[in-house]
């Protein structure tokens, strides 16, 4: 695995206006890195995703706290880390959405998604309060 | 994000095109399908083929909206579905729940 990376860290304030400007460098990131059409789509939505939970359900919209995106650009692979400042949550407790109860819910698929189109997924409570959600795509999954 | 109301009998069809995402986006959907419950309409086909991009909240809104018709005694039916609005109800099994269609007439005439 080659570890040579260069980094791009955004720091955001949490105002869902945001999640068009971070989607869109998400878009300049993998199309820098020549991802296929598909790819680039779901990994932009992924991010999307990322930071809409960091800051609906972790920083609950206080615009005080920030979300932290760090996009690393390695030859074969884009790891992306969003982390919140909120009170953590256990990913694992999250409900199935193909869960039959859980069919007609309306929220609830954002992390299934986000599971299903990234290659690696890791959801890390951090040592001073807050999740990161750690995400890896790689290159050769095109 | 932008809808265009048709009426064809006494179906009404939602032309949807831009993006259905938090907040604007569903918004706009809900309140439109709210509008057409209030006037007795019951028979609602949304016409997916521009909307350029949906997230997770949005195909949440179709799955809220799809409840909210049903629990008001109407149906509702997507048209043209993009690839990756397919995709995207395909893995969460929410192609069971909806009926989708290619053809307009074909969904007029399946209500």
């Amino acid at each position: 695995m080659n570890n040579n990376s260069n980094e791009i860290a955004v720091i955001l304030s949490s105002a869902l206006d945001n999640l068009d400007l971070i989607q869109s460098l998400a878009d300049c990131v993998t199309s820098f890195m020549s991802f296929d059409e598909d790819s680039a789509h779901w990994i932009g939505m992924s991010v999307r995703e990322s930071v809409t939970n960091a800051i609906q359900h972790g920083n609950k919209l206080d615009l005080s706290k920030q979300v932290d995106i760090c996009f690393k650009v390695f030859p074969d692979r884009l790891s992306i880390s969003v982390r919140d400042q909120g009170s953590g949550f256990k990913a694992d407790e999250i409900p199935n959405p193909l869960d039959s109860d859980n069919l007609l819910k309306p929220s609830g698929r954002g992390i299934f998604y986000i599971r299903t189109f990234m290659d690696e997924v890791e959801f890390r409570s951090l040592p001073h309060g807050g999740t990161e959600v750690y995400m890896v795509k790689k290159v050769s999954s095109n | 994000m932008k809808i265009e109301t048709r009426t064809i009998g006494d179906v009404r069809i939602l032309d949807c095109s831009g993006k259905i995402t938090l907040g604007e986006g569903t918004m706009a959907v809900r309140n439109t399908v709210r509008d057409i419950l209030k006037s007795d309409g019951k028979k609602i086909i949304l016409n997916l083929a521009d909307v350029n991009y949906i997230d997770s909240s949005g195909i949440g809104e179709l799955v809220s909206t799809y409840t909210t018709v049903t629990n008001n005694g109407g149906q509702l039916k997507l048209l043209n579905l993009t690839k990756k609005i397919r995709e995207l109800l395909q893995i969460t099994k929410l192609l069971t729940v909806f009926q989708v269609f290619n053809d307009e007439q074909a969904a007029i005439s399946s209500f």
